[in-house]
């Protein structure tokens, strides 16, 4: 006890080395899940699956889903749904293709390759994707249409705005700059990749300790210090690990042989270079970061886990629950418009079909990773271990072999499977 | 005859809610009612379900617009149009429901809407945890749940956030809707205590209940209202609990009886 307080603080009662350590149990259930997962894929196809060359495909293969999933948190905590991200996803990647590759050198006379034009690309992918969001948040709030309405008709709307801006035309190859986006063709190198993990992971220790200080400020009891130790050392280990795995997938020799060419040089004898962290990948990064920090940390993402936890509260606490949706599909917009970008350069053209099928995905994805469909729980990094979960699923099936609609059937299954285990664990929890 | 001093001496009101009416769908559920309240003061709201004392008070909280009519505080004629307008004006509600999102913890569910923030604007929750400890320790001392989210809670410690909540920013208004419905004796008399304290500070307070037994011990006024009209308001120490009941039921004021 403190001057600070005149609220008794008990002592920290000591307890098995799980709950020393405050470690967030689904969390731990996930990742578990994901590591049997990947192990099985591993045995079955002879260590196929648990190679850096496979671990980073799979990577860049779950960026675009885990980034909308992020978005798809924030509508689905606040009671909404939206049925149209893939559709979205279509139309802003169509808006994009046909600026990069005909309104910009062409009709504004810019010139292919003019530098310039990934930047303004993205900003009017970006720009647009917040104004549908915006626009189908405002029906939501303000026109009290239910959500579900607004983005199964934005669903049709949106998937056909594509069809019709491309006339249902593949549009490639795009600009050399923004295939950046799409993962193969734009890595960090090794050195980089090396430099921005011990960055982050000094952030990530820096977080940890300041989470910490602030507490201990108060007087609250904070975990022992030896836990917190551990925590940070394995945050930095997952980190360089990751980077190393990336890292230890090297360019081949082919591909390198043609990068050199390309500079007019030779390529030197044995030469061996690692992919490194790909751009997309370091995006989903800072995305998950910064929605995570809004989530938890600002009023915006306090409101919107209010709201859905109690929408008339949070109306009664003054909060305006009507520019809230519209902040939330706007932002939700933003996303499904960074995802295109990633898509349609992983793809290097946008094709009509980009992103079928990714709202269910998305969805999936979230409710995977633990976000109540009722409202007012779920998590930014269950999102994206969902979003990896799954599509370690789908190609990890892919690998081993197995028959096309067995593949979709077992992913379905898996949905429901885990939302139900999601339930009974919600009941024990509860129930103590 | 223990009249309140500061009306006594006619000065101005603290609120006063002058001839306002509003309806639902054709239904007139507040028709051109007043009622007052001075500092220091506690004016009890009674009447049937359906009477239209929530829907009255809910008009000087903000949760509705009134159709006609003035409402002023201090002397001031105001425009509430939203719950931030009540909660600038510094009148503080504690809702029936209370109005607590079940998946915050309760230092969250106390700052809701005006949450602490660090310099760099993001929510600071150990200083809104802290503020949080200090005022529990004043009203429910056996308080120690604040890291779990409200849904884990007892009725009668939901209902101290929510009392926590009203009684933190400096309320000059209060009203408490039912403020003793979940809670059992220890807890219903540790709202009484608190309502005494709370008037001893010169907050005025609206209390709506049901228990006229709660309304002749706590209250100094009391409103009676009843399909949407006001039935009267009487000085507690001139009626008996027989008077309220019958101008609850009858809809007539004591006077109207014997004429």
């Amino acid at each position: 006890m403190t001057d600070t307080t005149s609220q008794p603080i008990p002592e920290r009662q000591k307890g098995n080395l799980f709950q020393q350590l405050e470690l967030d149990l689904r969390l731990l259930g996930m990742i578990g899940a994901f590591v049997i997962l990947c192990i099985g894929f591993n045995f079955l196809t002879d260590g196929r699956f648990l190679t850096p060359r496979n671990i980073f495909n799979l990577t860049i293969q779950t960026v675009s889903v885990a980034i909308m999933a992020c978005g798809m948190v924030f509508v689905i905590v606040n009671r909404h749904i939206d049925l149209s991200v893939g559709a979205l996803l279509a139309t802003t990647s169509a808006i994009m293709a046909v600026t990069q590759t005909q309104i910009l050198p062409h009709t504004l006379g810019l010139g292919l390759g003019n530098p310039a034009i990934w930047l303004i690309t993205l900003l009017v992918g970006l720009a647009a994707g917040t104004l549908i969001g915006a626009f189908q948040g405002w029906m939501v709030g303000y026109l009290s249409i239910p959500a579900f309405i607004v983005t199964l008709g934005g669903f049709l709307v949106w998937r056909n705005v594509a069809w019709y801006l491309t006339d249902g035309q593949t549009i490639g190859p795009l600009d050399s700059t923004f295939l950046t986006f799409g993962g193969t063709n734009g890595t960090l190198g090794e050195a980089t990749s090396w430099l921005l993990a011990a960055l982050a992971a000094a952030l990530a220790i820096w977080g940890i300790w300041g989470a910490r200080r602030a507490k201990a400020g108060h007087g609250f009891p904070v975990k022992p210090a030896w836990a917190e130790a551990t925590l940070c050392a394995i945050t930095a280990g997952a980190i360089f690990g990751f980077i190393w795995i990336l890292n230890s997938y090297h360019i081949p020799k082919r591909r390198l042989e043609r990068m050199f060419e390309a500079r007019g040089e030779v390529m030197p004898e044995g030469l061996e270079v690692g992919y490194g962290l790909p751009v997309s990948v370091l995006i989903l990064i800072t995305v998950a970061v910064v929605m995570t920090i809004i989530a938890r940390r600002t009023r915006f993402g306090r409101y919107i886990f209010a709201t859905g936890g109690n929408p008339d509260a949070a109306e009664l606490s003054g909060i305006n629950t009507r520019r809230l949706t519209v902040k939330i599909f706007a932002l939700m917009g933003f996303l499904c418009a960074l995802s295109a970008v990633i898509a349609s350069a992983r793809l290097s053209n946008h094709s009509n079909d980009i992103g079928t099928l990714d709202e269910l995905r998305v969805i999936a994805a979230a409710v995977i990773g633990g976000t109540a469909l009722s409202g007012g729980f779920g998590t930014i990094y269950g999102a994206i271990l969902g979003a990896l979960i799954m599509q370690a699923l789908q190609s990890g099936m892919a690998m081993v072999g197995v028959d096309a609609p067995f593949q979709n059937i077992v992913v379905g299954t898996v949905l429901v499977l885990a939302v139900l285990i999601d339930i009974i664990y919600r009941k024990r929890v509860g129930a103590k | 005859m223990t009249r309140n001093p500061k009306r006594a001496a006619g000065e101005t009101p603290l609120v006063e809610m002058d001839d306002v009416s509003i309806s639902f769908g054709g239904i007139k559920a507040v028709d051109h009612v007043s009622v007052d309240l001075y500092p220091g003061e506690v004016v009890g709201l009674l009447g049937h379900n359906g009477a239209g004392k929530s829907t009255l008070i809910k008009m000087l909280s903000g949760a509705y617009q009134k159709e006609t009519g003035e409402i002023r505080v201090n002397g001031q004629t105001v425009d509430i149009q939203n719950p931030r307008d009540a909660r600038a004006l510094n009148i503080e509600t504690i809702y029936q429901t209370l109005a607590l999102a079940d998946n915050l913890d309760a230092a969250s569910n106390l700052f809701l809407g005006r949450e602490l923030v660090t310099p760099l604007g993001l929510v600071d929750d150990s200083a809104m945890e802290a503020e949080c400890r200090k005022i529990m320790g004043r009203l429910n001392p056996n308080f120690q749940k604040f890291n779990e989210p409200v849904s884990a809670l007892s009725g009668g410690q939901r209902q101290s956030v929510a009392i926590a909540r009203a009684v933190y920013f400096n309320a000059k208004v209060l009203i408490m809707d039912e403020p003793t419905a979940a809670l059992g004796p220890h807890e219903t008399q540790m709202v009484a205590e608190l309502i005494q304290q709370l008037k001893a500070d010169g907050i005025g307070i609206f209390l709506i209940d049901h228990d006229v037994h709660a309304v002749m011990e706590l209250c100094d006024r009391a409103s009676v209202m009843k399909n949407g009209e006001l039935v009267g308001t009487v000085e507690i120490d001139d009626v008996t609990d027989d008077d309220l009941l019958s101008m609850i039921i009858l809809g007539k004021k004591p006077g109207e009886e014997a004429a």
